[in-house]
């Protein structure tokens, strides 16, 4: 009854079909101008939250337990291999142990604070400092320093960078998710590198591998 | 402007191509896969300097030098220390995997008393406190004879200590595991009236005649065996074997001579008996330097001629005789015996019979031969300060004589109600209730004393009887002075020192009884003037002690001894066969063995879970140990192969299955030794199998006085 009674009223069906669609019409074309600023905008808060927040959110924070001044150590101790050593054995001593620190260090030397925290809590209580290590490799990774060092004469610069003109320890950056070292995976979050020392992942070490000595070594090599 | 779906589109589209475009989605991609493939949880051990620190293993009498190699002080690997006289830079099994003996769950951490059955931790004070108590009580009552220990050996300063507690207090009761270098040495005391022990240089014999035992199986000093055994086609050298079995030690024999069980000396005699006849010894060594060889004579050439013993032994006359021939022309001859790995005594008659070849051979402290040598008397002891109660307890008989812990089991079944032969008992280094013969019996005993002390560092089959445990450090968590090593001619005096621990509150078992001896007081505490362990056994070993803390052992001469004490052949005169097994042969008509097997302890400590791993399931399948039999044995009984079956004997049962083997004789059954442990919260070892001693009774040996079984009659039957 209501149905018949608009036919008459409005005319017919088709002719109201038709003012509907014209309706949508109009609807559509501002939907689609509504949809793209949608994208361009979520597309901006993504895009720009990947690049900026994402990294400051993957990666904590640390500070080392005490600043480390390694310009003035290489000056008065010489190269990096008069803390850094090998052992008698040809495997790589690494971080200095306390004790191999108090060779020197028996009683405080300067008059830094950071030397007097390293004396109070940690000579004196027989501890070895809690360093972290910048460019810790996952166990799953077996490295020869000696290999690369006493074989192949190569220096520590080329994977570790100037670390040995620095005054002060920057802070250790630590992957959430992994837990391994922001320098592995370098300070780019793209993984773009300028410098040799910038990435430790292993494409960088296969690399230099195929460069230096035309194969990137079978995976047996690292990974035992 | 109105909000619709093309919106939600563009703003997911836009969210998607942002993330895209951004290093987000290949970053975490790459974190993901580096997390999965080192997952935070699991534990990674710290890395740092890596050293290696040389001690001494003691987990079986042979002494091996080892290595222990060690990351940032952590002990992480054992290996052979190349260079040491007994061993040169092999290792056993057993040696490689003794840090599961360091790291064992069933490790007592701290000294516990049993009250009510069950455990209380109590401090070192306390403890000592408790046993000092019982021993000034009993000493106080007149009953200081009362007080036994049980001791793994007596060698040692460490035994020393414990026997000298015992003495200070007034005891006789100090007694040692028995083993085949027990009766070598009665032997070579009986026959040649020397004072000293026994050793075979193996490695130079070019004619190895073993009678039964397991030369590659543990026997003696089981790596140098090893590799005397690896040089023998180098040498020319040969290896003749007689078992009832066809045991490893068998397999890579030259020849393999199957005696029946229980005939072996008899084979050995008529071997001599050849040899007289034909006119095969050394007449300069046997029969002008020797004494009562005519009666020795008379004896094999009448009663042992290999036409009378075929029948016995099953092995025919051509045989006898070619093995006669064959050990006496060979340059350097050597008949060994002890059965298997050599821990029981054995009979004193057979090893008498076996050594007789050695002596009819003259092959006495030569190269290649049987070697007596003169025990370094190298501990000086303070004289021992004896009150009137140690006295007068010093003065009673012990409880079991002879030194033989059997005896004073024995003593302690047969005692009536209202005796108690023992009041308390000191148990180091040893595991009565496991290693000796009919083991029930040794626990029902056991706990008929009224104070039992371990000074076990496990939780092992004897300390869980106990109502004190005082933990002492496990070997490698502690020095000590090692003399000799078993039946070899390599006498080395050694020192070992901890590479490891202390991981829980436990004490150096030296410095435990001292502590003990200055918690008794009086006289007993004036006997034992040392601070420490290590003051005790500087100031004992006087100046071997300073090249030993300085070389860490004393090797001697490489050198056969330059005396050669003549031979007595009384002993043999009377000779009338080993001690049969026990049972009756018509309620038990099969033969019960047990069978060493070089993957499996047999002394007072339990395998390691990797030793238990390695054992194949011809021994050992899940918990289940396999006995082996002939299959006609088998047929006879109607027991079929993996199939349950139990085992009697007169002293116990065992449900077992069936393991079915060509190479042993029918009529024997054969049950590996070394399982069946209680393994405490070491649940890899623990309830694994069963222990053969449940169902071997003791035989004592009429001429040692020591336990000479090894075997017991038996039968089986589907279960």
């Amino acid at each position: 009854m209501n149905e018949l009674k608009r036919k008459t009223e409005n005319g017919s069906v088709e002719a109201e079909a038709e003012a509907v669609s014209s309706e949508q019409k109009a609807g559509e074309d501002s939907g689609l101008g509504l949809g793209v600023l949608f994208f361009i905008g979520a597309f901006a808060v993504c895009f720009l939250s990947g690049w900026l927040l994402f990294p400051s959110l993957l990666y904590s924070k640390k500070e080392q337990p005490l600043n480390f001044n390694h310009a003035l150590h290489v000056d008065e101790m010489g190269g990096c291999d008069s803390c850094h050593y090998f052992r008698d054995d040809g495997s790589f001593a690494g971080i200095p142990t306390t004790e191999s620190c108090m060779e020197c260090h028996e009683s405080q030397l300067g008059d830094t604070e950071d030397e007097a925290i390293f004396m109070k809590e940690y000579v004196e209580k027989g501890k070895e400092v809690p360093w972290l290590i910048y460019s810790e490799q996952p166990d799953c990774v077996f490295f020869s320093h000696a290999a690369h060092v006493i074989a192949a004469g190569m220096d520590c610069v080329s994977c570790h960078g100037h670390i040995g003109t620095s005054e002060k320890l920057r802070p250790y950056e630590e992957n959430r998710l992994t837990g391994y070292s922001r320098d592995i995976w370098g300070k780019n979050i793209w993984g773009i590198k300028k410098n040799p020392w910038d990435r430790m992942k292993m494409d960088d070490c296969a690399d230099c591998h195929e460069r230096e000595t035309g194969s990137k070594g079978a995976c047996f090599q690292c990974h035992k | 402007m109105k909000i619709d779906r093309r919106s939600f589109l563009g703003l997911g589209l836009g969210a998607a191509a942002g993330v895209a475009a951004s290093p987000m989605t290949w970053k975490l991609t790459d974190d993901i896969s580096i997390w999965t493939q080192n997952w935070p949880w699991t534990p990674v051990p710290r890395d740092g300097e890596v050293t290696f620190d040389n001690t001494v293993c003691t987990l079986c009498p042979g002494n091996c030098g080892i290595s222990v190699r060690k990351i940032a002080g952590r002990a992480v690997k054992i290996e052979g220390r190349g260079g040491y006289p007994v061993n040169d830079g092999g290792v056993c099994l057993h040696g490689i995997s003794a840090l599961q003996y360091l790291y064992d769950p069933s490790r007592i951490k701290s000294p516990m008393v049993k009250k009510r059955d069950a455990w209380k931790t109590v401090s070192w004070d306390e403890g000592l406190a408790l046993a000092a108590e019982k021993i000034k009580s009993l000493r106080d009552l007149g009953r200081a004879n009362t007080i036994a220990c049980v001791a793994g050996s007596g060698e040692g300063t460490i035994a020393g200590l414990y026997r000298r507690l015992l003495m200070a207090a007034g005891s006789q009761n100090f007694y040692t595991m028995d083993s085949m270098d027990k009766t070598w040495k009665m032997l070579i005391a009986e026959m040649h009236g020397f004072d000293g022990t026994a050793g075979f240089d193996i490695e130079s014999s070019d004619y190895l005649l073993s009678f039964g035992t397991g030369f590659i199986e543990g026997w003696g000093s089981p790596v140098g065996n090893f590799m005397a055994n690896s040089s023998r086609k180098d040498r020319n050298a040969k290896l003749v074997q007689v078992e009832y079995r066809l045991s490893s030690t068998a397999a890579a024999a030259d020849q393999w001579i199957p005696a029946k069980p229980g005939s072996e000396a008899d084979l050995a005699l008529s071997i001599c008996s050849v040899m007289i006849t034909e006119n095969l010894y050394d007449k300069d060594y046997a029969e002008k330097s020797g004494k009562n060889f005519d009666d020795f004579a008379k004896l094999v050439t009448e009663k042992y001629a290999p036409e009378l013993i075929t029948r016995t032994t099953g092995i025919d006359v051509p045989k006898i005789k070619s093995l006669a021939a064959g050990f006496a022309r060979a340059k350097a001859p050597l008949a060994i015996a002890g059965r298997g790995r050599g821990d029981a005594a054995g009979s004193m008659m057979e090893f008498a019979a076996v050594h007789a070849l050695n002596c009819l051979a003259g092959n006495i402290n030569k190269k290649g031969g049987f070697w007596m040598t003169k025990d370094a008397d190298t501990m000086i002891w303070p004289s021992l300060v004896m009150d009137d109660a140690a006295a007068k307890g010093y003065a009673k008989a012990a409880a079991g004589p002879g030194g033989s812990p059997d005896r004073l089991f024995d003593a302690l079944t047969s005692a009536g109600e209202d005796e108690t032969p023992v009041e308390m008992l000191m148990v180091y280094n040893a595991n009565p209730c496991h290693t000796l013969h009919d083991a029930g019996t040794v626990r029902s005993a056991i706990e008929k004393i009224p104070f039992v002390v371990s000074f076990s560092p496990y939780m092992d089959d004897t300390a869980r009887l106990a109502d004190l445990v005082l933990p002492t450090h496990m070997f490698l968590e502690m020095g000590e002075d090692i003399h000799g090593c078993a039946s070899s001619v390599k006498k080395v005096t050694a020192l070992s020192k901890p590479v490891a621990g202390p991981l829980f509150d436990t004490r150096h078992p030296g410095d435990a009884v001292i502590m003990l001896a200055k918690a008794v007081d009086g006289s007993v505490r004036a006997s034992f003037p040392w601070e420490s362990y290590e003051v005790a056994i500087s100031e004992v070993m006087g100046d071997t002690w300073d090249i030993l803390a300085k070389d860490g052992y004393i090797k001697c001469a490489s050198q056969p001894p330059a005396f050669r004490p003549g031979v007595d052949f009384k002993l043999l005169v009377g000779y009338d066969g080993p001690p049969a097994p026990l049972g009756d042969k018509k309620k038990f008509p099969l033969i019960l063995v047990e069978m060493d097997h070089m993957r499996l302890t047999s002394g007072a400590v339990a395998s390691s879970p990797f030793a238990v791993k390695t054992v194949p399931d011809t021994i050992l399948k899940d918990n289940d140990i396999l006995v082996e039999m002939n299959p006609e044995t088998a047929r006879q009984t109607g027991v079929s192969p993996g199939r349950m079956a139990v085992v009697e004997t007169p002293v116990g049962s065992a449900r077992v299955k069936v393991n079915i083997f060509d190479g042993i004789m029918p009529g024997v059954i054969a049950m590996p030794g070394g399982l069946g442990h209680f393994g405490g919260d070491n649940r890899y070892i623990g309830g694994k199998g069963v222990n053969v001693n449940e169902l071997i009774g003791p035989v004592i040996d009429p001429v040692s006085g020591l336990d000479a079984a090894w075997g017991i009659r038996a039968r089986i039957s589907r279960a």
